[in-house]
């Protein structure tokens, strides 16, 4: 009889997807930060990153008209007409529908909502079911959720993972995007481990995301590399395709370059877009636009010249 | 049960695949989609059109008049000339570095010489882009190793040492010490301006005076080492440098003043110096060849582990002494590691060494990748698998592509003799024990590597594995506290650490 404590249950799920070695990772990504990106490499990267941005607001004090004003960055997100408009906007539900009124019905900026009790999960099971059903009927096409980590960290694994599943029922056609929390997961073994128990559960074109962007330590590159190669591993396994979304964090152009860097030398070309990678960040909008800016002028521009929409995370 | 779900719907996913049977297998696209811009590294590396050799702190022409080229591998471009020492020469280098070890180093206070050594270490700092690029063009290793690696590992041997020089009656407790006197060192190409370094700064800091040959083919950074030294004031005839090919080195190894020799470069040299220096009275340190072992277990994080082994064999195109080059696999994780492996070595940039995102460099001479290039076809030969990724190599200069054989068996000649080139042979084994029989099973013994989640293995592993040096899931790892050097035909001797400047001194 195999021992059910959580510690037991945890060892079971790392011996099956393999643990992660924390210096190793951390090497690893170091040298992704040595990549020299120039002239027209670093205009396709930062433009590329523009199209991959959820540009999010999140906030207790967000309204119809900030969610409006999001939108409206989203669609142009700069004077200049030739920059592409962002992926997506990211909004609470109750900001779906004004979002929705924004955007209209043939933008392509897709509306993500957060959803089933977003950040902390903590809310009966058919209550953050309903929340999801509310989001997508008042027109979300994406719905980013977050994991039960209380479930996840007693070791009772199959929970987390039918509450995944049934967040992808009620989901429908819209995509879906798992938010592991990695703050709270601790370890990258946990945060390898929680990929695979999400991955094994959503749909081809679905994500998995890091963080709500809530807690003290959001995106870094060690959680991206890690969730990186669990979508290699389980991708070369299966054949499905996961994507994948760092939110929280990541505010200079630089540094979406490198986290692209990282998705290029661990993934490959098929995954250097938007259906396959996401920024969830807003600050880093503009920090890309300015960049973009001086790769065209040759002179950095004051960032009161590049119109702001949100100062969330 | 928890994990029944898990199986469930991993078998689904499964089930999913294998729904599209006839489909090709899935596979990670690495090409040009965001190609990137050429990076090079910017810096005036400030070379001369021609060095001197450098005896009793001057700049001085050789007394033949000959000069040889040195080319840049890269482009096979010549750099700059590089005076040939004659036998007169290397006597005057010797006259010069005994009377600075009889008149002034020896017998100055070791917090007098502390001083000099940390102003040639912040000197180096100083001007560490300028060295790097030098170090680059004249070896033909990346860029980013260069800045990041053997410049600031050379600094920081020179600053460790510093700190010891006026600790020395530390270096053996109980025992009171006093240097050698008169040094001949000799040092190899793989790591020109860090094993100059390697070899002066315990030299100097226990009080002793050094004639040194760096190898023919990449003497500039030395010889730059040679214009800090000056601007620090180090008295003359402390440090010469007498360039050349191997018969400058047999002078230098040969004359009757050094009390000690330090040589590292091929097991095949070292054995032919001992030779001529038996019955002498000369101490010696050899740092020789190497076959490495890396260790692979079937509970080890496989990404990192592949990581490590990319480092150790890739490091500076595998011309290291240490390079893991023999990767041995637990059997049931065998076909996974050579997958992994082959992914990461697609994303693996090979070219220019002066371009910053270059991970493979060129090889350093012409007589190396033709070496490299002849075991190579041993191997293929022997009936070894090959794989080799399809990057495109720049049209002028040396490269070579990484590669990798599988399959390989204990008596193939890729798996027993040193290449030193960008080439793993992978091996396979079932048990702890035969991991280290074949670990072993090899006449050198100067570093391996153990990857595994248990602790205690590792500690099992580093008692029974006979290399100076084990890396427990990591590779390629120093640090200038910590004392290096081999068993068996890899050499005795330790340098770094306090293990190395007892080799520097007489126990009084």
């Amino acid at each position: 009889m195999l021992v059910r404590s959580p510690q037991a249950a945890l060892q079971r799920l790392f011996d099956e997807v393999g643990s992660v070695d924390q210096i190793g990772i951390d090497e690893r990504v170091a040298k992704y930060g040595t990549r020299s990106i120039k002239k027209a490499a670093k205009v396709w990267g930062l433009r590329t990153a523009v199209t991959m941005v959820d540009l999010t607001t999140l906030e207790g004090k967000d309204t119809p008209g900030k969610v409006a004003s999001l939108c409206q960055k989203a669609l142009r997100p700069d004077d200049d007409v030739s920059i592409p408009p962002v992926a997506a906007v990211c909004v609470y539900p109750s900001m779906v529908r004004h979002a929705r009124r924004a955007l209209g019905n043939n933008s392509s900026v897709r509306i993500a909502s957060v959803a089933t009790a977003f950040p902390s999960g903590q809310a009966p099971l058919k209550t953050r079911l309903a929340e999801v059903k509310a989001a997508v009927a008042d027109g979300a096409d994406e719905i980013d959720m977050v994991i039960n980590r209380g479930a996840f960290l007693a070791g009772e694994f199959g929970r987390v993972q039918d509450e995944i599943a049934a967040v992808v029922t009620a989901c429908g056609t819209a995509t879906l995007k798992v938010i592991l929390e990695v703050s709270e997961l601790e370890t990258y073994d946990s945060i390898r481990a929680a990929s695979f128990l999400a991955m094994r559960v959503i749909r081809p074109g679905d994500f998995i995301k890091t963080s709500t962007g809530k807690t003290s330590l959001n995106a870094t590159l060690g959680n991206n590399q890690v969730m990186l190669e669990a979508i290699r591993d389980f991708y070369l396994d299966t054949g499905v395709a996961i994507a994948m979304k760092p939110a929280g964090g990541i505010r200079s152009a630089k540094q979406a370059l490198t986290f692209l860097i990282a998705v290029k030398e661990t993934l490959g070309d098929a995954w250097l877009n938007n259906t396959r990678y996401r920024f969830g960040a807003s600050s880093l909008l503009n920090d890309l636009l300015r960049q973009l800016e001086k790769e065209k002028t040759g002179a950095y521009q004051a960032p009161y010249y590049f119109s702001e929409a949100a100062e969330s995370y | 049960m928890p994990t029944a779900s898990v199986v469930k719907k991993s078998s689904r996913a499964s089930q999913r695949f294998a729904n599209r049977v006839g489909r090709r297998a899935p596979e990670l696209i690495f090409g040009d989609l965001w190609a990137f811009d050429p990076a090079p590294e910017s810096a005036d590396p400030k070379l001369k059109p021609r060095y001197n050799l450098f005896i009793n702190g001057k700049f001085v022409a050789p007394k033949g008049g000959k000069y040889f080229d040195s080319i840049n591998p890269a482009n096979e471009r010549k750099l700059t000339e590089i005076a040939l020492a004659g036998p007169a020469d290397v006597d005057a280098a010797y006259a010069a570095a005994r009377r600075a070890a009889d008149g002034v180093w020896g017998k100055m206070p070791g917090r007098e010489r502390a001083k000099y050594l940390y102003r040639i270490a912040r000197l180096l700092q100083d001007r560490a882009r300028e060295f790097a690029v030098a170090e680059t063009l004249d070896g033909g290793k990346p860029i980013k190793e260069s800045r990041d690696f053997d410049v600031p590992m050379a600094a920081a041997h020179f600053f460790y040492h510093a700190g010891w020089a006026d600790k020395l009656e530390y270096v053996a407790p109980g025992r009171r010490v006093a240097p050698l006197g008169v040094v001949g060192q000799v040092i190899p190409w793989n790591f020109p301006l860090l094993m100059c370094a390697w070899k002066l700064a315990p030299a100097l800091a226990m009080g002793n005076t050094v004639v040194l040959k760096p190898a023919e083919t990449t003497s500039i950074t030395a010889l730059k080492l040679a214009e800090i030294f000056q601007d620090a004031g180090l008295p003359p005839g402390v440090v010469n440098f007498v360039t050349g090919a191997g018969d400058v080195g047999a002078a230098v190894l040969n004359n009757a003043t050094p009390a000690k020799i330090a040589f590292t470069g091929s097991t095949e040299v070292g054995k032919i110096i001992m030779r001529s220096l038996a019955g002498s009275d000369k101490k010696m340190t050899m740092e020789l060849g190497g076959k490495a072992a890396n260790i692979i277990f079937d509970d080890a994080p496989l990404d990192q582990a592949v990581e490590g082994i990319v480092n150790g064999i890739f490091f500076n195109q595998g011309h290291v002494c240490c390079a893991g080059s023999r990767l041995l696999v637990q059997e049931g994780i065998a076909e996974k590691v050579l997958a992994k492996l082959k992914t990461r070595i697609c994303s693996l940039r090979v070219g220019d060494p002066l371009d910053k995102n270059t991970d493979i460099g060129a090889i350093n001479s012409r007589e190396q990748l033709t070496k490299i290039r002849a075991l190579v076809a041993a191997g293929v030969k022997e009936g070894c698998a090959m794989f080799q990724p399809q990057c495109v190599l720049p049209p002028k200069g040396f490269y070579f592509r990484p590669t990798v054989f599988s399959g390989v068996s204990m008596s193939s000649r890729v798996a027993r003799e040193e290449i030193f080139g960008p080439v793993l042979s992978i091996l396979t084994f079932r048990t702890v024990d035969e991991a280290i029989e074949k670990a072993n099973n090899t006449s050198y013994g100067l570093s391996a590597g153990v990857w595994t989640d248990k602790g205690s293995r590792i500690l099992k592993m580093s008692t029974e594995l006979k290399a100076g040096v084990v890396w427990a899931n990591t590779y390629n790892k120093f640090d200038p506290a910590s004392p290096f050097g081999g068993y068996k035909e890899s050499g005795f001797g330790r340098e770094g650490g306090r293990q190395g400047l007892l080799d520097y001194c007489k126990l009084i």
